[in-house]
């Protein structure tokens, strides 16, 4: 019985993207930017990024055209509430079924 | 050292000799004088530790949490409701492998509110992954303390030591005091695996899904199943180690011997009586009193109740006619929950003895000599049919 190991079975692990699964599955709603529309993408200046600042999950990218990881994007829906130039559209996941994604 | 003493104090003292480095609890009663004594051992310096006052059970469970995580050696104590409004921590514990001590001061839980003594308390805590070790006079209670300690850190599991309230907690006994540097070479420093350190962040217990994932590395890491697997497994080991704990405990201290159940005139009896806690000692008097009668009588004392002793009590229980199983708590809607577990251990056995099943003490209610004697001749004379159901002792309307 056993192996004197005992406790060496538990949920420890080292940080990092992805420790937490490809939380990207559970998405049903895509967030999708309007690059026209999109303040630093519009500008060309390093202003705004609300998006980055709210995503509870991080997948935003604090850069010129932000980007989102959709391997782990959730879906929730944030970015899109507090985007303050209606950039970003929420579409249903099922639109994208045909892109071999 | 012999001392005269409460079971608190004896419940103090064991956890001051186990060097515990941060207490975090919350008074209630019966408890409550184990809290103030282990607070009067750091204000005083007795004791070199990090008392940390609470406003309620469930943050005192959480401070422990966190400072076992740390890698301190975390203790606490509670009774009663205040062992239910930190019920989510105490599975938290477990599942998080938090070598956490707590004492349990054995009371009633309300409604109607009571502050007398009877089982309900940790025994509604049974399934939370939580080792119960159950005491039956104050020797037993800070013996018990220090070994688990050493149980918990060994497993990686945490450690209830359950004392009836007032019968033990506020009554006077000698016991001895086990020699300071004597625990210290029986319990070494805890050393965890891991401590939270800003240095080197890790994930603890974080969303665990269903199924098994890969980590950041690539390996497959475990889920949840896994995760509690490993803990039923380990529960299961630990019959094992506190066999050898109680051995060492023996070697240096001179006591010990039935880490797993204290049987007393179990070896010719046809019949056994089987409980936890003080009660098993209140018994003794009783089965002398049948054995004049001719009655072989004999009563076994269950010291750990998780995980269950199921084969070391087999082994004292296999040869006898009857089992009496005496209980402070129910599982309502259906019986005692030791009963069922007596029963469930016995199953394999081929000729197996009878099983009874009293209630009794709920509440605080007297338990009276005399109705134990009743009870437990009239199992052993009158019937020996099956009675399947729970029967009360003390009931007086
Ligand atoms: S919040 Fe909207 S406008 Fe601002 S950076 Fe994000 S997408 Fe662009
Ligand atoms: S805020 Fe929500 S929807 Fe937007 S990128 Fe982050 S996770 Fe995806």
């Amino acid at each position: 019985m056993g192996n004197g190991k005992y406790g060496s079975v538990k949920s420890h692990s080292d940080p990092g993207p992805g420790d937490g699964g490809k939380t990207g599955l559970w998405r049903v709603l895509r967030p999708v930017i309007d690059l026209e529309k999109c303040i630093p993408a519009k500008t060309d200046k390093m202003a705004c990024f609300n998006c980055w600042v709210y995503c509870p999950d991080g997948v935003i990218t604090k850069t010129i055209q932000p980007v989102i990881d959709y391997e782990y994007c959730k879906g929730c829906g944030i970015c899109a509430e507090e985007c303050p130039a209606k950039a970003i559209t929420m579409i249903e996941e099922s639109d994208f079924k045909n892109e071999g994604e | 050292m012999h001392i005269i003493e409460t079971g608190n104090v004896a419940a103090a003292t064991g956890v001051k000799l186990a060097r515990a480095q941060v207490v975090a609890a919350y008074p209630i009663t019966p408890q409550t004088p184990l809290t103030e004594k282990l607070s009067e051992f750091v204000e005083s310096g007795k004791m070199e530790a990090q008392y940390i006052p609470v406003e309620s059970e469930h943050s005192a469970l959480s401070v422990c949490i966190a400072a076992a995580s740390t890698g301190a050696r975390a203790f606490t104590a509670t009774s009663s409701n205040g062992l239910l409004y930190m019920s989510e921590q105490v599975h938290w514990a477990a599942g998080a492998r938090l070598p956490i001590v707590m004492c349990v001061a054995n009371r009633a839980v309300g409604a109607p509110w009571n502050i007398w003594n009877d089982q309900q308390d940790s025994i509604s805590q049974r399934d939370a992954g939580w080792i119960q070790m159950y005491a039956s006079d104050h020797q037993h209670i800070i013996d018990k303390v220090i070994q688990a300690f050493y149980l918990a850190e060994k497993m990686k599991i945490p450690v209830m030591v359950c004392y009836d309230g007032y019968l033990l907690s506020h009554t006077y006994m000698p016991f001895e005091i086990p020699d300071e540097a004597m625990v210290d070479s029986f319990l070494p420093p805890f050393s965890p695996d891991y401590a939270l350190d800003p240095g080197d962040p890790q994930n603890l217990n974080t969303v665990t899904l269903p199924d098994v994932r890969e980590n950041i590395h690539g390996d497959l890491a475990p889920g949840y199943m896994e995760i509690r697997r490993s803990l039923h497994e380990d529960m299961r080991c630990a019959i094992v180690e506190l066999g050898e704990i109680d051995k060492k405990y023996y070697e240096i201290f001179g006591r010990g011997g039935s880490p797993y159940v204290e049987a007393y005139k179990c070896d010719d009896a046809s019949f056994i009586a089987v409980c936890l806690g003080s009660l098993s000692y209140h018994l003794r008097d009783v089965v002398d009193a049948l054995r004049v009668e001719g009655i072989k009588m004999g009563v076994s004392g269950i010291q750990i109740y998780r995980p269950f002793p199921d084969q070391a009590l087999v082994d004292v229980l296999k040869s006898a006619k009857g089992v009496i199983v005496l209980e402070k708590a129910i599982s309502y809607g259906n019986q005692g929950a030791l009963f069922a577990d007596v029963k469930a251990a016995l199953y394999p056995v081929k000729e197996r003895p009878f099983v009874h099943n009293y209630i009794l003490g709920l509440g605080g209610r007297e338990i009276k000599t005399i109705d134990l004697y009743n009870a437990l001749k009239d199992s052993c004379t009158a019937s020996e049919a099956k009675v399947d159901t729970p029967r009360w002792i003390g009931l007086k309307l």
